[in-house]
């Protein structure tokens, strides 16, 4: 399944997904308190650091960080006017890094661990009537059904195209959603017949 | 609980939100913001599935787009997209697919035009500006004014796919409807 991960060998791509999620959180809860721009610049610098330790391609890691870059350069301004430059620098700082350590998290984890992981961070919920099996079986559902749909919306597109109805939105997400509900009745049949019960 | 069928629909319409989001945007001529068909997605999940599974449609998306899928429009995604200004919108679209359901289904009976347009503008403009707003104010840090003054000029785009959502929505749920069904 083609994901944001990068394939590299480093100390950051081999630790638990559940590890990296939890110095995120960590990170965010500590974040709040620092209202100093100096440290906050530090810490940026060192999260980017990061990145250099995890090897991953310069190129790919700013483009991943580009929007954020953008919004920090704006909410700045916004500041800088309205407030003052030094709350606005630890407000930008602030999203910056949390944003920079989350895009770290994402291109060094493969998809496939961040499944495991979220539905072993689910397991808990069973108490209150979450089934993990089902949500199991939604995510692997969904991620079945992302190619087959934009192959889909493909053709209702290119079919519409023949009868001049390429910019309008409702030509091509009407037959969408209709041929899409018609295969989930049909998948539900198949699910069913095989005798799945996860209750 | 939920049903196979419900699994079946809340997995395939999160698919459908990841489809609509490799939809080029359309520019539309009057307004400067093209519309890209996600946040429509948002409404048609509530008007078409109801209040919980289209709820529940929206969630199992985003947790797509935080494991690190590309799905958001422009080929966004990972974690980073629920740290930034705007996580607030993002963060909002559940809540707005589960008002528009609620309201669809409310209005179930005597569902017509006017009421989809309520539905879908109640869920998918009030709801995510809302929460929207206050996620912006928040994270960046400025006053709640300023940060709505800043949103609002979304609203003209938001409010013609309203009116799309609302016609998909109604053609739909003529020819396939899945509320009480």
């Amino acid at each position: 399944m083609l994901g944001l991960y990068i394939d590299r060998n480093s100390a950051i791509h081999a630790l638990a997904p559940g590890v990296k999620m939890l110095a995120l959180a960590l990170s965010a809860l500590a974040l709040i308190a620092v209202d100093n721009w100096r440290v906050l610049a530090a810490v940026l610098t060192a999260v980017l650091g990061l990145f250099a330790v995890a090897r991953l391609p310069a190129r790919e890691v700013v483009a991943q960080l580009r929007p954020v870059l953008f919004l920090a350069l704006f909410f700045f301004a916004v500041h800088a006017l309205l407030v003052s430059w030094q709350s606005g620098l630890v407000t930008v700082l602030r999203f910056t890094i949390l944003v920079s350590l989350a895009v770290g998290i994402t291109l060094t984890t493969r998809v496939s661990h961040m499944v495991d992981a979220l539905e072993s961070g689910l397991r808990p919920l069973r108490f209150i009537g979450v089934n993990p099996a089902k949500i199991s079986l939604m995510i692997s559902l969904a991620i079945r059904f992302v190619p087959l749909l934009v192959d889909l919306v493909r053709e209702i597109r290119a079919a519409q195209q023949a009868r001049g109805l390429e910019r309008s939105v409702t030509a091509v997400a009407v037959p969408l959603i209709v041929k899409t509900l018609r295969m989930a009745s049909v998948l539900t049949d198949a699910i069913e017949a095989r005798g799945y019960d996860p209750d | 609980m939920l049903s196979t069928r419900d699994i079946v629909h809340i997995a395939l319409f999160a698919a459908i939100m990841a489809a609509l989001g490799l939809m080029p945007p359309v520019p539309v001529g009057f307004v400067p913001v093209p519309i890209t068909a996600q946040s429509m997605g948002v409404m048609l999940a509530g008007a078409i599935l109801g209040a919980k599974r289209g709820a529940l449609a929206i969630v199992l998306f985003l947790a797509l787009v935080a494991i690190g899928l590309p799905l958001l429009s422009g080929g966004r995604g990972g974690l980073g997209v629920f740290f930034g200004p705007t996580a607030g919108f993002l963060v909002s679209w559940p809540i707005g697919a589960f008002v528009t359901g609620w309201l669809t289904e409310r209005f179930w009976k005597r569902l017509n035009f006017g009421y989809l347009l309520a539905a879908c503008a109640a869920g998918g403009i009030f709801v995510v500006y809302v929460i929207g707003i206050i996620g912006l104010s928040l994270i960046a840090g400025l006053p709640l004014e300023k940060a709505a003054a800043g949103s609002i000029t979304f609203i003209p785009g938001d409010l013609i796919k309203v009116v799309i959502a609302a016609f998909v929505a109604k053609t739909v749920n003529r020819s396939y409807p899945v509320i009480r069904a």
